[in-house]
This record gives structure tokens, C-alpha cells and sequence, in this order.
């Protein structure tokens, strides 16, 4: 359970770096008024939208820190067998990339107002993310027939588990930014395209980060790392 | 320190308005609603239905104990069932439900001084998840087989094999499906009443003005919203284990002398996802509990709510703290004692904050103007049972205390008090307390002080005895507890009568919910403030709240949710909008 404590202590971290910002020392039964320093409404300046996607992305951290944690506790029993991972996950990372810097030139391009290159990122970065998601699948499907089935190993078991669980994440962002794209061509307001151009690049980034993580656990670096780390420790 | 503004009327903030949903059909007003009091009273009402399934398995169970022998359709696999149901339903679809989806909902916006929830276009799918949720659950019921009696912590390996009832069939599949529902479900909801309070606060309302029912609510649901992964994660893991035959979970096992399939996988991997959920679980529940009983006793003591600020502090150390006790669930399964001696201490770590949430309520008590209203009552109720409940707990985070103990009947006593009494009394307090605002009309008082009595007296003649017969040596999870040594003569008396007062309880909620319809029409007209409260969901133009909560503008805060009895004052109450300074309000000296 040590991969998702280390994550709840960042959580934690941005929680107590936030909540210090809140005046916690206050004592509120002598103040009355309106307090000056803040004006208008006492939230963020930043957009409700990007903070719910926020709670929401460490949400899914939560669920894929807990998914390694799971892993790292399973590895340790004596059935683990490895499984050799198939080259094309190399090409599916190098694409989820592509997926990824295409959006944020589409950020970028949002900003600047340039409508033609917001769409031209869109559309990259969504038939890039479509491609990602068929080479896991090709993956899957060599796999298979290469004879690692899903019963066979929990080493298998987690690849196919965790594989599709951050697919099915993908799949979800695919259908916000299909709206975006519709959104960009429908001529949708432009502080509102930027906006929801902004929103879509969060989560992908966000997502290919997970991605790399899992990657790395999947292909037995992550508990390398971990097994350096231990001994630097003791 | 602080530049504060003189406390006289400022012009209205330039609050950049949400764009509100109006609704232009009878269907999206009343049943796709997306207005936060709406799908309050939706999540309530769910709640309380499935809740109500809940209280007739309890029944059924006790029937069972009390008078073993006596009916014959309940059979053992049976009676795994409705202790399975029983807790699932308690725990997941009514107390968190009902604080989070029908308190969050309601309250949140109006104290905080917002019109809606930030996201109301999810928080409406999150009840329509809830309820598919919800009726997943109900209809394992009827499925073949029935619903699953693997015990609610759906331990495996046996809660996917042929012994246990639903275990090879749909039962456990529906559980996890439903589970991994109410998960997605609460997840959007949570967003909304997190980000709510992190954005929509009105002008003045900062952090530690908030009235400490919105700071448990919120507490709660960012723990809930880290934890609930955890069972997600747990449920389909399982669900692969069981439908796809994988070996997460499952080691190598013969059943019915036939060699499983599975093999290598690890039960008590298991039992940490599910406690690392169901630890924190704990004070999601009880976390809304303690803020409203705050707000509850400062409003009906007429005083403010003493050591504001450790309260708020307490709130958030309990929730950080909570995510690092959950092996002491697991003193049994055999883990290392270095191991065991962290949980023990974590856990009795814990006692100190809620130590000082109790002198905080005790201490708002003393030498305030007591009103024994209803809400007070269970206010005062609730303080009473959560110690009692506390403290055996101190007993149960040992280890050497807890191994004996574990599979007694004075575990079941201990967890019924602290998690299930409390908050329920809690629960009907805040219903008494907020119905008039809901409805605009009192709940009878008469009514509401039989099932006042019945329900605290009752509940503590049903769960005293119990840790009696703990001690004793009586197990729990058994269906029949006749020919056993620990079964002395006044063990079974007093087994009987648990089961007598389970009845006469179970029959006072029945006054309540007669009450509650009845009232709607038959009640005393509240007016806008019955209580003369401070808090902004009080202050109104209508009762009940129309949709946008506030007419036209937003109401302003100039003062924290607690100005009773300030010397100075015209009133003994100052609303958090009211401009102009009162004397001080400090706490007496």
C-alpha cells in the first residue's frame, strides 16, 4: 500500500499548502465585516471548470496509484511470471505524445485566436488518441496469441486490467473533445472554446503522464526503481 | 492583521451570476431536475426507502437470534443474506447516501450562499446513477439465488464460491455492479459539492465563517472521493475473479473436492483495498455527523459554538488521519506484530480529536440557554452514545483486546453505536431541525418526542446488553446460537429481549415517517426562521427556497454562522448577513 500512501501525501501536501493559504488562524467571532482583502466572490480566480477537473484527475490518480499498489503486493506472491511486453506499446507511446503536443499547440493556437490551427490540433490529437487506442488493442491481440491470456498469470491479468482501465480513460476524454471539436467548427464562443481546448489538454496530459507511469510498471522498471530506492534507504 | 472593512452595509459584489437551468417542463422541474434541493429530496427519499428494506432485514435477523428455531424460512443461508444486505444497505446506500447526496445537496448551496451546485447538469446524472445503483441491489433480490450473504466485507474467497449464498451465482455480481454504480455515481456528486465550496461561496464567506455542518460535509466528501477508489478497485478486481477467472484474490482451493482454477492470489490484499476504503468510510460518515451536531447544539443552546477554530481543525486532522488506521480492521488476519502496534497507535491517535469535539459540544453546553427541542434532544442523544461508542472503540483498537474480541457479539455492539446509533440520531435531529426550511411546516411535536424516546432508549436496551453478551464469548456472523457453552440461560433472555426492543424501534420509525408525510399538510406553519438561526439557508426570501435560492442578489456575510446571544444585540441571534457591529462576541471570559 506504499504507492498510494506516497500519493495521498502529495494530496495531502496540496492540501496543507492550500489550506495555509486560508487564514486557518483566523478567529472569526471577532471579526465582523467584510473582509477587504478579497473582492467579489471568495473562490479561485481560476475557472470552476479547470478546479472540478483537478479534483476530479486526482480521483483517477487515486485509482490508478491503488491499482499499483495492488500490483506491487500481488508481484510479491511466488506465481508472478512477467510477461514479455510486445514492441508496439513503444509506438503507441511515441503516438499518445503526438496526441498530447498536438493539443497543446491547440491551447496555444486558442489563445492567439487562430481558429484553423485549434481545429487542425483537434482533429490531430483525436485521430492520434484513436490510433493509441487500436495499437493497444493490436498489443492485446498479440498477446493473445502469443498465449498469455488473461487467466493465465496475474502478471497478465494486471496487464489487461490496468491496460483497459486507462483506455477506457481515453475513450472518455475522446468523447469531451469530439464536443470541443464540434464546439470549434459550430463556431462556439472563443473564451469558451479556450476554455474547453484547455480543459481537454489538461486531461491528456494528464492521462499520458498515468500512462507512462503504468508503462514503466508494466515493464518491471517501476519496481527496479523501487528496489534502488529501498536499499539507498536502508 | 486581517484588513477588514468596517462592518457597515457594503454595495452589492459584483458576483459574475452562474448561468442558472431553468426548467421548462413538469419533468425536468420535479423529476430530471437539476436544482440541488430537488435531488436532495430524490437522494433522501431513495435513501430512506432502501433504508427502509434495511430496517426489516434487521428485523428478520433478530427474529432469528432472539427465538432461535421458531421460523423456519429463515435458514442459515437466508439469514446470511439479510446480515449482508443489512450492512451494505446501512453503511454505502443510506448513511452515506443520505449525509453526502441529501445533506450535501441541500445545504451546501444555501450556506454557502450560492444558487446552485457549480456542476448541475452532473449532479442530476449522479442521482440517476445512485438509483440504478439502488435498484441493482434491489433486484439481486429476486435474482436466482438470491442476493449474496458473503457478510458485507464481501471477503474472498468465499464471497465467490458455491457455499456462499450468491456466491456462484448472480448475488455477488449484482453487489459488485451496484458498488462500482454508487462509486461513479458519487464521484460526480462529490465534484460538485467539493468544488462548490471552493468556488461558490458568496462575498464574505470565507473559509473559516463557513458553519461547521458545510466544513464536515466537505471534509467528508474529499475523503470519500480518495477512498472510494479503493473499493472500485477492490469490486472489479473481484468481479474479474469471479466472472473471467482470474487469480487476484483467489488462491489455490478445492471446492467440493474439485481442484478452482485459480490459484496464487491473495485474500489479504483483499482486505486492504477494502479497509483502506472502509476505515475512512467510517468518518465519512461520521464527519457530517459531528458539523451538524455542532450546528444543532450552538442554534438550540443559543450560544456560540465554543473553540470554532479547533473544531475546524479537529474536522480536518480526523480526515487525514483516518487514511492510515485501516489495518485495524485486520488484528486476525495475521499480520505482523510491528505491523499491528503502527494501527494501534494510528487508531489511538485518532481519540484525541474526537476527544476535543466532545468537550467542544459539552463546553457550548455549559451555561447556554438549553431549549429542548426535538433536534436538541438527539443533539444531546448523540453525544452521549458517540463516547459510549468511543470508547469501547479505545478497547477495540488494541490488539490483545481486540483478538479475543473480534468475532463477538460486543464488535457488533461497538460498531452499531459509534457508526450506526450516532449518526442515525444525528440524522434525525438534522431532520427535525432543517424539515421546516424543506417544507415550510413544523413536524408534530408530540410525534417527535415519542420517537425521540423510543428510538435512544431503545437503541441503548438493544445495544447495551450486546456488549454484555460479547463478553461473554457470544459470536457474531452465527445463525443460531443454541447449543453453545457461552449460551447460559440469561444469555438467551437477554438475547430475546435485544430482539423485543428491536421491534418496539424498529415500530417508533414507522411514527417518524408517518410524521414526516403527515406534517407536510397537517404541520404547523414554520415562517421563514422558526429556530432563530444565524446561518444563511434560514435567512431566505421564501420558504421553501425557490430555485436560485436567494431572489435577486446574493446575500453578503459580514460574521461567522455562530452570533447567538451577543451582548449588545437586539436579538439573541445575529444572521451571518446582517451589516453593523454588535458589541463583541467573544466567548464569555
Amino acid at each position: 500500500m506504499s504507492v498510494i500512501l506516497v500519493f495521498l501525501l502529495v494530496i495531502v501536501g496540496f492540501a496543507g499548502w492550500w489550506l495555509s493559504h486560508q487564514r486557518l488562524m483566523a478567529k472569526p467571532w471577532l471579526e465582523q465585516g467584510v473582509i477587504g482583502d478579497i473582492i467579489g466572490p471568495e473562490g479561485s480566480a481560476l475557472p470552476t471548470a479547470k478546479i472540478g477537473l483537478g479534483v476530479f484527475l486526482a480521483v483517477v490518480g487515486c485509482l490508478f496509484a491503488l491499482f499499483t499498489s495492488a500490483y506491487f503486493m500481488r508481484m510479491a506472491l511466488s506465481d508472478w511470471q512477467a510477461l514479455p511486453l510486445p514492441r508496439v506499446l513503444w509506438f503507441n507511446t511515441g503516438v499518445l505524445v503526438l496526441s498530447s503536443i498536438a493539443l497543446q499547440c491547440a491551447v496555444v493556437a486558442a489563445r492567439r485566436g487562430q481558429i484553423d490551427t485549434v481545429r487542425l490540433g483537434l482533429v490531430t490529437a483525436g485521430l492520434t488518441a484513436l490510433a493509441f487506442l487500436i495499437g493497444q488493442l493490436v498489443a492485446w491481440r498479440e498477446l493473445t496469441a502469443d498465449g498469455y491470456l488473461l487467466t493465465a498469470n496475474p502478471a497478465n491479468s494486471f496487464f489487461y486490467l490496468i491496460t483497459g482501465m486507462h483506455g477506457l480513460h481515453i475513450l472518455g476524454g475522446l468523447v469531451g473533445l469530439s464536443r470541443t471539436t464540434a464546439g470549434a467548427w459550430n463556431g462556439a464562443r472563443p473564451e469558451r472554446l479556450r476554455l474547453s481546448v484547455e480543459l481537454c489538454a489538461m486531461y491528456w496530459h494528464f492521462l499520458l503522464f498515468v500512462w507512462l507511469a503504468i508503462f514503466a510498471l508494466l515493464a518491471g522498471w517501476a519496481a527496479t526503481f523501487i528496489e534502488i530506492c529501498r536499499q539507498l534507504l536502508t | 492583521m486581517v484588513d477588514i472593512t468596517p462592518a457597515d452595509a457594503v454595495p452589492p459584489a459584483e458576483v459574475a451570476e452562474m448561468e442558472l437551468y431553468h426548467p421548462h417542463s413538469w419533468w425536468t422541474k420535479y423529476v430530471f431536475s437539476q436544482d440541488a434541493k430537488v435531488i436532495a429530496i430524490q437522494y433522501s427519499a431513495t435513501a430512506t426507502a432502501i433504508g427502509l428494506v434495511a430496517l426489516v432485514l434487521s428485523w428478520l435477523m433478530r427474529l432469528q437470534l432472539g427465538f432461535p428455531g421458531t421460523f423456519d424460512f429463515i435458514t442459515p443461508e437466508a439469514y446470511y443474506q439479510f446480515i449482508t444486505m443489512h450492512g451494505m444497505i446501512m453503511v454505502i446506500y443510506l448513511l452515506t447516501a443520505l449525509f453526502l447526496g441529501g445533506f450535501g445537496n441541500y445545504l451546501i448551496p444555501l450556506m454557502v450562499g450560492a444558487r446552485d451546485m457549480v456542476f448541475p447538469y452532473v449532479n442530476m446524472l449522479s442521482y440517476w446513477i445512485y438509483l440504478l445503483a439502488v435498484l441493482v441491489l434491489v433486484s439481486s433480490f429476486f435474482a436466482p439465488g438470491g442476493p449474496t450473504g458473503a457478510g458485507w466485507t464481501l471477503y474472498p474467497p468465499q464471497a465467490i464460491m458455491t457455499g456462499t449464498p450468491g456466491g456462484q451465482d448472480w448475488g455477488i455480481m449484482l453487489m459488485l455492479i451496484s458498488l462500482i454504480l454508487f462509486i461513479i455515481g458519487f464521484t460526480m456528486g462529490g465534484l460538485n459539492y467539493v468544488v462548490t465550496v471552493l468556488q461558490a461561496r458568496t462575498r464574505g464567506m470565507t473559509l473559516m465563517r463557513l458553519p461547521l455542518t458545510v466544513w464536515g460535509i466537505f471534509t467528508a466528501t474529499v475523503m470519500a472521493l480518495l477512498a472510494f477508489p479503493a473499493l472500485f478497485v477492490a469490486c472489479v478486481m473481484m468481479l474479474f475473479d469471479r466472472a473471467l477467472g482470474t487469480s487476484f484474490f483467489m488462491p489455490a482451493i478445492v471446492e467440493m473436492g474439485e481442484q478452482l482454477q485459480h490459484g496464487g492470489g491473495s485474500p489479504i490484499l483483499f482486505q486492504h483495498l477494502f479497509w483502506f476504503f472502509g476505515h475512512p468510510e467510517v468518518y465519512i460518515v461520521a464527519l457530517p455527523a459531528f458539523g451538524i451536531v455542532s450546528d444543532l447544539i450552538s442554534t438550540h443552546a443559543r450560544k456560540n459554538i465554543f473553540g470554532y477554530r479547533m473544531m475546524v481543525w479537529a474536522i480536518v486532522g480526523i480526515g487525514a488521519l483516518s487514511f492510515v488506521v485501516w489495518a485495524h480492521h485486520m488484528y486476525v488476519s495475521g499480520m505482523h506484530p510491528y505491523f499491528g502496534f503502527f494501527f494501534a497507535t494510528t487508531t489511538l491517535i485518532i481519540a484525541v480529536p474526537t476527544a476535543i469535539k466532545v468537550y467542544n459540544w459539552v463546553l457550548t453546553l455549559w451555561r447556554g440557554d438549553i431549549h429542548l427541542t426535538i433536534p436538541m434532544l438527539f443533539a444531546l442523544a448523540f453525544i452521549v452514545t458517540f463516547v459510549n461508542g468511543g470508547l469501547t472503540g479505545l478497547f477495540l483498537g488494541n490488539v490483545v483486546v481486540d483478538v479475543p474480541l473480534s468475532d463477538t457479539m460486543f464488535v457488533v455492539a461497538h460498531f452499531h453505536m459509534v457508526m450506526g446509533v450516532a449518526p442515525i440520531l444525528v440524522i434525525f435531529g438534522a431532520i427535525y431541525h432543517w424539515y421546516p426550511k424543506v417544507t415550510g411546516r413544523m413536524l408534530n411535536e408530540a410525534m417527535g418526542r415519542f420517537h425521540f424516546w423510543v428510538t435512544f432508549l431503545g437503541a441503548y436496551l438493544i445495544f447495551f446488553p450486546m456488549h454484555y453478551i460479547g463478553l461473554m464469548g457470544v459470536p457474531r456472523r452465527y445463525n443460531e446460537l443454541t447449543d453453545m457453552t457461552v449460551m447460559t440461560e440469561s444469555a438467551h433472555h437477554l438475547n430475546s429481549f435485544i430482539s423485543i426492543m428491536a421491534f418496539m424501534v424498529g415500530f417508533a420509525q414507522m411514527v417518524f415517517l408517518f410524521n414526516l408525510i403527515w406534517s407536510i399538510r397537517h404541520g404547523r406553519e414554520a415562517g421563514g426562521n422558526p429556530w432563530r438561526a444565524t446561518t444563511l439557508e434560514w435567512q431566505t426570501p421564501q420558504t421553501p427556497p425557490a430555485h436560485g435560492n436567494f431572489g435577486k442578489e446574493l446575500p453578503i456575510v459580514y460574521r461567522w454562522a455562530y452570533d447567538y446571544s451577543v451582548p449588545g444585540a437586539k436579538e439573541d441571534f445575529i444572521p451571518q448577513n446582517m451589516p453593523g457591529s454588535f458589541g463583541s462576541s467573544r466567548e464569555p471570559a
